[in-house]
């Protein structure tokens, strides 16, 4: 498959050329995946943008805008229900309202990284006179894996697996930024794997109704420039479109066989949201016809969590935006990745990780 | 995290679970998201499920869009 030369330097340098050159209105773009923000930081990109340009993390990194809620409901299950716990390892690290999963291993609690949900299912079946849990976190990009997962144990009979769903809808969070008085975003640079699924045209709504220029990019060095670029493009004309970037992996229509499961397996609620709070529509639990997978209503019924974040963090406005990572008083010294205090110095896409890795120091 | 590098489907079972080879490591993929997947397609895949079979005339128009970008003539100085 032929494809730029992405070590070509040349051509990164043409583009980066091509972006410090603009002179048109000022533009504050949001890259809302949290991918987009490890290769950002990386490149050291928000340095070499032209006056006027900025660039802002958003809310894309999954555990990241999972609420305390989540972790604490998982670490009570891991501790009270004698369940086995499967999760993403980034899941793990994050701090509950006293303790974080990884505390509960080590403590004797059966808590499981895995890699996927075929893991996951797997460990039920090595372990069917036990309870296996998996914690469902993320975007477009996951949920459809988890539906994938729950049909399986369904089509196979399985009663030991069950799903905590802390899955949640894009868009709505988008919607939710470009209505917040404290935030400014003039254009998105839209996630590349979500939008695998979702489809390109599916920001056509917001771009409309918020005059929001949007490109969908991918995760290379090269790619992020080239959207960038088509962003000033349209900002120059003063156009608004959604335009894809990303060919390669993202079509008009999006992934419809998994954009199916997502409609079967899963409704959508209102949902709360690290930094956001609850916003209408914006999670997925599962649907009537999965109640029986549902860890929730099984293990969960009656207990509830309204946990707030942890003290002194503040994350609620680094995933909106609002200040940068750095502008946190506990950033790199309170609050390190060996040692994190909110979710979004855990994970290595979380906008505190992502700049703490590639700060200069 | 989101990895960016296509793999190539090098073989498939009748439960759609894959094997595919990203430039020499392989890994175990489910295929079942995906229409009609063949050995030799190119995947990208997100948390063990490949998601988007990727088709080579669509990757071509990632170079004509940079074309576009870079070719367009530059402001008049
Ligand atoms: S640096 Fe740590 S405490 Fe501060 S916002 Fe980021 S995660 Fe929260």
């Amino acid at each position: 498959m032929s494809h730029p030369d992405r070590s070509d330097p040349g051509l990164l340098n043409k583009l980066l050329d091509k972006i410090r050159r603009y002179d048109g209105p000022p533009l504050t773009i949001m890259e809302v995946c949290g991918t987009h923000t490890v290769s950002i930081a990386r490149m050291g990109l928000s340095a070499l943008l032209p006056k006027g340009v900025s660039l802002l993390s958003g809310p894309g990194c999954p555990v990241c805008v999972t609420p305390v809620d989540i972790f604490d409901e998982a670490i009570y299950l891991a501790r009270e229900k004698d369940v086995i716990i499967a999760t993403y390892g980034d899941a793990m690290r994050v701090p509950g309202s006293e303790t974080s999963l990884l505390e509960v291993k080590a403590g004797g609690g059966e808590v499981y990284p895995v890699y996927s949900t075929t893991d996951a299912l797997d460990l039920s079946q090595k372990n069917k006179n036990r309870e296996v849990v998996f914690i469902g976190l993320g975007f477009e990009t996951t949920s459809p894996t988890v539906a994938h997962a729950l049909i399986t144990a369904k089509n196979l009979g399985v009663n030991n697996f069950s799903v905590l769903s802390a899955h949640k809808v894009l868009l709505p969070a988008m919607e939710a930024l470009l209505l917040d008085p404290e935030v400014k975003i003039d254009a998105f640079l839209c996630p590349g794997h979500a939008s695998m699924v979702l489809g390109w045209r599916c920001y056509e709504e917001l771009a409309e109704k918020y005059g929001t220029p949007s490109v969908v990019a991918g995760f290379e060095p090269h790619e992020i420039l080239l959207a960038i670029n088509m962003l000033l493009a349209q900002a120059k004309e003063g156009a608004v479109r959604v335009e894809n970037a990303y060919p390669k992996a993202v079509s008009e229509e999006g992934n419809t066989s998994a954009l199916n499961l997502l409609e079967r397996v899963f409704k959508k609620v209102d949902s709360k949201w690290r930094g956001l709070g609850m916003l209408p529509g914006s999670g997925y639990e599962l649907s009537d016809e999965f109640a029986d997978y549902d860890a929730r209503r099984r293990f969960l019924s009656g207990v509830k969590f309204d946990s707030s974040e942890p003290a002194g963090c503040s994350c609620a406005d680094v995933l909106r935006g609002v200040i940068a990572p750095a502008q946190c008083p506990l950033f790199a010294k309170r609050c390190t990745p060996k040692d994190p205090v909110g979710a979004c110095m855990v994970s290595s896409e979380g906008a505190c990780g992502a700049h703490y890795r590639y700060r200069e120091v | 995290m989101c990895v960016a590098v296509p793999g190539k489907i090098v073989a498939i079972d009748e439960s759609l679970m894959a094997t595919v080879d990203f430039g020499g490591s392989s890994r175990d993929v489910s295929v079942s998201l995906l229409n009609s997947p063949a050995v030799g397609d190119y995947v990208i895949v997100h948390a063990g499920f490949a998601l988007h079979k990727v088709d080579p005339k669509e990757a071509e128009q990632t170079i004509e869009l940079m074309a576009s970008i870079l070719n367009e003539p530059s402001r008049p100085e």
